[in-house]
């Protein structure tokens, strides 16, 4: 599994960041019929979080009957440099995870 | 000229159907001539007639949902298939470096099989006989990101077909393909992609149609696909019955393909609506 992150790698303390992500995911609904007819069960990402340094900073709650390779972008305020840790979480159990080295001056 | 609305039969829909698609201009024309094919001026990539959006998601790599495949792919050419199995990477070193330019030069001639080939086709020979795997289907995931990295590896590279005069009788078939009408429209590549492009098909942009951004993540996909695909749906879009997977009209419609637009760049990943 990949994923894309895109966010600046400086920033001034104080200063909002935007930060957009996307990983490759199917996102399937569980409605949807196979090549032999048969419903693929659902799978999609539930679960997305952001971390700095431990402290969970941003969550998504996914529902299905969102596209797949699910792009999601939100801000935060740049307070310390440290690492970013960007985790996905689907149904099967798989996660996902791309960390980020964030410097604030 | 009106069509009777009373009447439900399929030529009547079909004459609605290309009326509210906007071609009704053209149509008139249509019936009367058929198209040789003829070089398209200015050439212009799908790229030029996107809106800037997606313009700027396909510039973007940290944007381009293209790139999740390229990721999985060089995923795919530096790990062993199976174990004491080479790599892409253990044969053909650094992808970035040694594959620089093969995409530009595809569909080539292939040797063993003594047909022409695609990229695609290509890495699949290269799986069975070198690393001695079944190959994945054309359309599978794994295929599709090793072959979009290998192509990424040409980016910016202009599209120079193969010289080889084996290629010469394919490629006359793909012309003839590109310009013979099919399907229950009565219509050929070339009555759009020739004569009508930059008009509007419904809501859509008609494209010259160009071979350069292959395999190019569709919006309306939500996933990366293969040009077979591509062609796959304008077939059934003219309601004619596509060629089965990997039959060899396709290479020869893409060797035309690619010598209407030699000079354009390649684009993979490209982004498409």
């Amino acid at each position: 599994m990949a994923a894309l992150v895109k966010m600046p790698q400086r920033a001034r303390a104080g200063e909002v960041i935007e930060i957009s992500v996307m990983a490759a995911h199917p996102m399937e609904t569980g409605f949807k019929p196979g090549p032999d007819g048969r419903l693929i069960p659902r799978n999609i990402i539930h679960t997305f979080t952001c971390n700095d340094a431990g402290v969970e900073v941003f969550r998504v709650d996914l529902s299905p009957a969102i596209t797949a390779d699910p792009y999601l972008a939100f801000t935060m305020v740049a307070t310390r440099s440290g690492m970013l840790e960007f985790s996905w979480t689907d149904d099967r159990g798989e996660v996902i995870v791309e960390q980020r080295q964030l410097i604030v001056e | 000229m009106k069509p009777d609305t009373a009447a439900p039969d399929w030529l009547g829909r079909a004459y609605r159907a290309i009326q509210s698609s906007g071609l009704c201009a053209v149509t008139g024309m249509l019936a009367l001539t058929t198209l040789t094919a003829q070089a398209v001026e200015p050439l212009r990539s799908g790229f030029d007639t996107m809106s800037e959006p997606i313009q700027a998601m396909q510039r973007d790599d940290d944007a381009n949902p293209g790139m999740l495949s390229v990721l999985q792919g060089r995923t795919i050419w530096s790990r062993e298939p199976a174990p004491a199995r080479p790599s892409c990477a253990a044969c053909h070193g650094e992808l970035q470096t040694s594959m620089r330019g093969v995409a530009a030069r595809y569909p080539r001639w292939d040797e063993g099989g003594q047909r022409p080939i695609d990229l695609s086709g290509r890495i699949k020979a290269c799986q069975e006989r070198h690393q001695q795997i079944a190959a994945s289907g054309s359309e599978s995931p794994q295929r599709l990101a090793l072959t979009a990295a290998v192509a990424q590896a040409s980016r910016g590279m202009p599209l120079s077909p193969d010289p080889d005069p084996r290629l010469a009788p394919p490629q006359a078939r793909g012309q003839a393909l590109f310009t013979r009408r099919i399907g229950q429209l009565d219509l050929s590549c070339a009555h759009c992609h020739d004569a009508a492009w930059g008009q509007r098909l419904g809501g859509s942009l008609i494209p010259q149609g160009h071979p350069n951004g292959y395999p190019l993540y569709r919006l309306q996909w939500q996933a990366l696909g293969s040009l077979q695909r591509r062609l796959r749906n304008c077939l059934t879009g003219v309601r004619a019955q596509p060629w089965p997977a990997d039959a060899p009209e396709y290479v020869e419609i893409e060797l035309y393909l690619v010598s209407r637009a030699a000079g354009l760049v390649v684009e993979t990943p490209a982004v498409r609506p």
